[in-house]
C-alpha cells in the first residue's frame, strides 16, 4: 500500500490566507492543488513536505478569461476545464491539442494548470505549450506579485522559479493573431509523451513574423527550440522551411536515452515533429 | 482532523490522519468497499468516484480534500432496489468478468451519460481511456454503456 508520510494540512480559504500559511509552515511546507503530480512523489517518497497548504477552494484562481488583450488562465484551472475552454481553443488551438492527450479525462478532471507547471517534469506538456506561446506567469510572495515569461520559469526538471513562500497565481497569454498547434507521440492512452512539439506562428505579408517552437521531454533548453524559431522568422511559412525549421530543432536539442526511447530516435522525433506542428498549424493549404 | 463528508447522500463525521487517501476513507472508514483499489497511481481507474459530482481517482485524492464536498459511489447508483440503467446495462450485456474494474467503469459511465446522453463508440472510449480491465472486457464494457444509453432515450 502506497501512502504519503504524515504531513499536516491547512485549506487555504484565500491567497492572501495561503500565503499567510507557507510563511508560518516554512520553507518545508508545499502547495497542494489537483494533487496528481505531488501526491503520487509523495507516496514515493521523492517529496516530503511538512505541510500541505490546499488551495483547491480559491475560486479566483480558477478559470479562464480575456482580459486586458490577454487570455488569462488561472493556475487552479482543471485541465478538463481548459479544454472545455471555448475561447482558449478559438484563440489558441495549441491549448485544446495539448490538453487532448495529457493523461486521461478522469486525471483531467482533479490536475490543475498550474499544478502541472509547478511540478516542472520534463515531460509534461504544458510547459513547452506555455513557452511556444511566450506566456507570462504570475507569481504571489510576501511582498506582492511578480510576472515572469514563461521561457524563464524553469529553473531545471523538477524546478521553478516559485520559490519558497510563493503561490503561482495564473498564466497570462498576449492575444495576438497567430496560428498554433501541439502533437505527442506517445506510446498509449494517456502516457507521457516519448516525444512532442508545439508551434505557434504569426505571419504578414506572407512572412513569419513570430514563431514560437516548445518541445516536450526532448531535453530542449527552457522547453523551446530557439534556432528553429529564429530561422523561421523572417521568412515565408513553406514546407521546405518548416522541415528545415525541424532539422535545425533535431540538431540542438538534447534528448537522453531512456525505457520510452534511445536518443537517435528522440533526436529523428524532434524533427519530425516540429515539422508536423507547424504544418498542422498552418492547416490545410 | 475532523471531516464531514457526503457519501450518497448521507452525512458521516470521521477523525482521520491528512495523508489518508480518500479510497481507503470510503473502504476502510465507512466500509464502502464497493469502490475498489487498484494500481495507486492513478492509472487504472477502479477508485473512481464522484468528487461534486465529477469523477476522480479516489487513490489520489486526499480524504481531507473531500471535506464539506459530495461524494458519490457506486454503492450510490442504485435507487432502492431498482438498478441504475448502466448497472442493468452491464447485467444485460454481459458487461464484466471478474468484476474488479468494474464500479469505476460504472462511475464514469454514469458520468458520461450524464453529460452526453448519446454518446458514439468512440466517445464512450475515450470516456474509459483511462481505466483498465484485465480480463480486457472493452467491447461488451462499451455495449453495456450504450445499451443503457438506449434504454435512458425511451
Amino acid at each position: 500500500m502506497q501512502v504519503p508520510a504524515a504531513f499536516q494540512y491547512r485549506k487555504a480559504t484565500s491567497v492572501e490566507h495561503a500565503l499567510m500559511l507557507l510563511a508560518e509552515y516554512g520553507p518545508e511546507s508545499m502547495v497542494v492543488a489537483g494533487g496528481h503530480s505531488l501526491l503520487p512523489m509523495m507516496k514515493l517518497r521523492l517529496a516530503h513536505p511538512e505541510a500541505l497548504v490546499d488551495i483547491n477552494d480559491l475560486a479566483e484562481l480558477a478559470g479562464v478569461r480575456v482580459e486586458g488583450g490577454e487570455l488569462v488562465v488561472g493556475a487552479m484551472t482543471r485541465h478538463a476545464d481548459l479544454l472545455a475552454s471555448a475561447e482558449a481553443g478559438r484563440h489558441f488551438p495549441i491549448l485544446h491539442d495539448a490538453e487532448r492527450v495529457i493523461a486521461d479525462p478522469i486525471v483531467r478532471n482533479r490536475g490543475t494548470v498550474g499544478g502541472s507547471l509547478c511540478q516542472a517534469d520534463p515531460s509534461e506538456d504544458l510547459s513547452a505549450v506555455f513557452a511556444a506561446l511566450r506566456a507570462m506567469v504570475v507569481i504571489h510572495g510576501p511582498s506582492g506579485a511578480r510576472t515572469v515569461a514563461a521561457r524563464d520559469f524553469f529553473v531545471s526538471p523538477y524546478e521553478t522559479v516559485v520559490a519558497s513562500g510563493e503561490l503561482l497565481a495564473e498564466i497570462r497569454v498576449p492575444l495576438r493573431p497567430s496560428v498554433s498547434a501541439y502533437v505527442k507521440v506517445d506510446r498509449r492512452a494517456g502516457d507521457w509523451a516519448v516525444g512532442a512539439a508545439g508551434a505557434v506562428l504569426s505571419t504578414a505579408d506572407g512572412v513569419v513574423t513570430e514563431a514560437g517552437i516548445g518541445l516536450t521531454a526532448l531535453g530542449a533548453p527552457r522547453f523551446v527550440a530557439e534556432e528553429a524559431e529564429d530561422f523561421l522568422t523572417g521568412g515565408p511559412p513553406t514546407e521546405e522551411r518548416f522541415v528545415e525549421a525541424g532539422r535545425i530543432a533535431a540538431r540542438h536539442c538534447r534528448p537522453v536515452a531512456d525505457q520510452r526511447g534511445p536518443v537517435d530516435y528522440k533526436r529523428h522525433l524532434a524533427g519530425e515533429l516540429v515539422t508536423r506542428a507547424l504544418r498542422r498549424a498552418m492547416g490545410p493549404v | 482532523m475532523q471531516i464531514m463528508v457526503t457519501v450518497n447522500g448521507k452525512e458521516y463525521v470521521r477523525d482521520v490522519e491528512p495523508r489518508m487517501l480518500l479510497v481507503h476513507f470510503l473502504r476502510d472508514d465507512l466500509e464502502l468497499t464497493g469502490t475498489h483499489w487498484g494500481c495507486d497511481t492513478s492509472n487504472c481507474g477502479v477508485c473512481v468516484v464522484h468528487l461534486d459530482d465529477v469523477p476522480v481517482k479516489s487513490c489520489t485524492v486526499l480524504a481531507v480534500m473531500a471535506d464539506g464536498h459530495d461524494v458519490r459511489t457506486v454503492e450510490g447508483l442504485a435507487h432502492g432496489p431498482e438498478l441504475d440503467p448502466v448497472q442493468e446495462g452491464f447485467v444485460a450485456c454481459h458487461g464484466l468478468q471478474c468484476g474488479f474494474c468494474t464500479p469505476g467503469m460504472m462511475m464514469t459511465a454514469r458520468w458520461l451519460l450524464d453529460n452526453d446522453p448519446d454518446p458514439s463508440e468512440e466517445d464512450i472510449r475515450e470516456a474509459l481511456s483511462g481505466q483498465l480491465c484485465r480480463c480486457t472486457g472493452y467491447e461488451n464494457i462499451v455495449r453495456s454503456i450504450r445499451w443503457a444509453a438506449e434504454k435512458e432515450a425511451l
